[in-house]
């Protein structure tokens, strides 16, 4: 894992420093509301519908056991015991005291973390694939590439007071597990000619517009990634809408000029920026790969995981959903979900964060990552541990299975905590999940991804889920548009954004609707083997369209 | 009166001569013309929630001036770091500004080439774009 050293501890230091005194400023009325904003939002303090919230970055996701530990203490000390992890690998503590965050930003930097660039309009958090460095199915780990780009965009001079907001995930894995595609700037390691580079992709995004990512470059040079970023950012810069907040995002830029003329706007830039970089980047790039190597795994007597299944179908059960294959055969990573049937999904309390960091320090070399669907994993486990992480997992209450299933929900904060929702996702998600564990048709229905959003903003990405929910205000009631087909992108399918069903539901109807639909699903399929997705791509929309409408029609 | 920042502190208008603005409209390829023969090049910032100025500063610097470059407009002092790294001398601010945002404020700023994550990654600044 990366360890910060003297440079960026003196970083941190120093800008908390700056932030504590920002807020000193504040106060005393140095600075207008109006300028203290975007120096809040800078150091990852929103203001929200009941207080303000403190969005921590989890950089690509990784975590120590002593940093979630710290997460834990932040909880219990200025929060109300819990946190919020994020679909953009962040922690949201969502009831601190303005005056208490920078005591929380310097106990944070104790363990290198920080809230810098989690929130405002300049280059967010840089996402990653959770399982990178661990997954089978990786060309090159992800984690240094995103580390530089953080970096490199951290108090970058030119990219603070952008347009709009700026998100940028990495993956180093043909699956797609970092939804590149709904990222202003998507990067995937591809392979040239025995070369490393990346596929670049540009412009996608959800929220009122929804749009995927074009390809901006088939294949960049690795060394060339910084001033390439930097022509992009640049290009985007100067001609990305200021005029209307819902046109400002590079993906309406893109749209606006289409493809070819913003490439020619980017390749402009780059001429001039390439030759003012010495290239010094890539010696820091090899020391920062070397803190991600992999940690010395241990000979371990791996069949255990094989006959524990063999014995125990609770632990089977869970092992089927939970274990992923790791590159070295007698490892494994764990997921563990946050999606504990009746709980917020991505809750995690501070007992369970410290539970979660001592079963790391004991059996997970150390390391946690957080996905982009609010669980976490354990990406390195010996497989003879397997069977006891299980048992810890069960004792501390996160042992559920239900990975990739339908109680494996991502749903943002919606009513219950945002200022701008128009309707409730939380308590939705919560009996959707209920509902169709006590009809006992989770593991039959199986892989499915369902993603619900409290407004327009679209941060639960309902555009991309199997089923999308997006909770509206229609004359003051609640209502809720489903869509279907989304998807994230695999080598199987490519990714989609959702088509719309028709019109919405209210609140009490959702749960109804789901089940015929789910029900119709069930029918159609050929065998367990053909998905949700699946059947939908085979079948087109009109099955599941008559499906969830049937009730409304037999009632009119 | 507006007032000038430098490192050192606040300053009076001590300019005299052809000084040419350019708006944040500005297109990187109008930038050559528009300050060949300027002595002062100023970038125009309209708020300070608007940074096409800072790009704008840089591309100044690659057009190849190398006189004096100055942002104007209502910049907080949070920014004066960003403004200097983007290849700026100087920033003239309203007197509005100045009287809410004490010199101690702006010269907190100053140390601009400490802790700059960009130049440890290589990047030569805005002078090395001087053709
Ligand atoms: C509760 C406080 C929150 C507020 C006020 C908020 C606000 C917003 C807004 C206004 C946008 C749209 C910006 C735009 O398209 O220009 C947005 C997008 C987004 N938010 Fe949130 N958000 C909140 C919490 C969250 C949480 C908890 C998550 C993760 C679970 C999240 C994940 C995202 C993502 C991934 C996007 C990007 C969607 C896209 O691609 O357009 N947000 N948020
Ligand atoms: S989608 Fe809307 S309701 Fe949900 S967190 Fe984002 S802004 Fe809030």
């Amino acid at each position: 894992m990366y360890q910060h050293n003297d440079f960026d501890q003196a970083f941190l230091r120093n800008r908390n420093a700056q932030f504590r005194s920002q807020v000193e400023r504040r106060l005393s009325g140095s600075l207008t509301e109006d300028e203290f904003k975007p120096l809040r939002l800078m150091n990852g303090v929103y203001l929200q519908l009941h207080a303000y919230m403190l969005r921590v970055a989890i950089p690509y996701g990784t975590l120590s056991a002593d940093q979630m530990r710290v997460l834990a203490e932040v909880a219990e000390r200025w929060d109300r015991g819990y946190g919020h992890f994020t679909t953009r690998q962040n922690i949201q503590f969502n009831w601190v005291a303005l005056t208490d965050i920078p005591d929380i930003l310097d106990r944070m930097a104790e363990v290198g973390m920080h809230a810098i660039q989690s929130s405002g309009n300049c280059i967010r958090n840089t996402t990653a694939d959770a399982l990178a460095g661990a997954s089978a199915d990786e060309l090159a780990d992800p984690r240094p590439y995103a580390e530089l780009i953080r970096q490199w965009s951290t108090d970058h001079a030119e990219f603070q007071f952008l347009p709009r907001k700026f998100k940028i995930a990495v993956t180093g894995s043909p699956e797609d597990r970092a939804a590149i595609a709904a990222h202003d700037v998507g990067l995937q390691l591809v392979e040239q000619g025995g070369e490393i580079g990346f596929r670049v992709l540009v412009g996608g995004g959800l929220g009122r517009t929804p749009m995927l990512a074009q390809e901006l470059r088939a294949f960049l040079p690795s060394a060339e990634l910084l001033p390439y970023l930097e022509a992009i950012l640049s290009a985007y810069n100067l001609i990305g809408r200021r005029d209307n907040k819902y046109k400002a995002r590079i993906k309406i830029t893109v749209f606006e000029h289409g493809i070819d003329t913003f490439r020619a706007a980017v390749e402009e830039q780059f001429a001039k920026i390439r030759p003012a970089y010495t290239g010094e980047d890539q010696a820091l790039l090899a020391e920062i790969a070397a803190q991600f190597a992999l940690p010395d795994l241990r000979e371990n007597l791996a069949e255990f995981d094989a006959t524990t299944r063999a014995v125990d179908p609770l632990y089977a059960a869970w092992a089927a959903r939970a274990v992923t294959d790791h590159k070295r055969a007698d490892h494994a990573s764990v997921t563990v979900a946050l999606k504990v049937a009746g709980e917020e999904p991505g809750d995690a309390s501070a007992a369970q964060m410290r539970a979660l960091a001592d079963i790391a320090e004991r059996y997970g070399y150390n390391e946690l990552r957080i996905t982009h669907s609010q669980n976490v994993v354990l990406p390195h486990v010996a497989r003879e541990d397997l069977p006891t992480v299980h048992a810890a997992l069960l004792r501390a209450g996160l042992a559920a299975a239900n990975m990739g299933r339908l109680g494996d929900i991502i749903a943002c904060p919606g009513m219950d905590y945002c200022a701008l929702a128009t309707a409730r996702s939380i308590p939705l998600a919560q009996e959707i999940a209920q509902h169709f564990q006590t009809l006992g048709l989770e593991e039959e229905i199986g892989a499915l991804n369902l993603k619900i959003s409290g407004c327009i903003n679209a941060c639960g990405h309902h555009h991309l889920g199997h089923i999308g929910i997006l909770g509206l205000d229609r004359a003051g009631a609640e209502n809720y548009q489903i869509t279907i087909g989304g998807h994230e992108g695999d080598k199987k399918h490519p990714a989609a954004i959702g088509e719309k069903m028709g019109p919405g539901f209210a609140y009490e109807a959702v749960v109804p609707a789901l089940e015929r639909l789910l029900r119709t699903y069930l029918d159609l399929r050929n065998g367990a083997e053909e998905t949700f997705l699946d059947a939908v791509k085979r079948l087109g929309l009109a099955p599941f369209r008559a499906a969830l409408y049937a009730e409304v029609r037999d009632a009119a | 009166m507006s007032v000038l920042v430098r490192d050192d502190g606040f300053h009076t208008e001590d300019f005299d001569g052809l000084a040419v603005e350019l708006a944040p409209t500005t297109k990187p390829d109008e930038i050559a013309t528009l300050i060949a023969n300027a002595g002062l090049v100023v970038v125009r910032f309209d708020s300070f929630a608007d940074g096409r100025g800072f790009t704008l500063g840089r591309l100044v610097r690659a057009a190849g001036y190398t006189g004096r470059l100055r942002a104007r407009g209502p910049l907080i002092a949070d920014q004066y770091a960003m403004a200097r790294r983007a290849g700026f001398d100087e920033v003239e601010i309203p007197p509005e500004i100045a009287a809410r945002q004490s010199e101690a404020d702006w010269l907190s700023r100053a140390d601009w080439q400490a802790h700059d994550y960009r130049k440890r990654l290589g990047f030569k600044g805005c002078d090395s774009l001087l053709a």
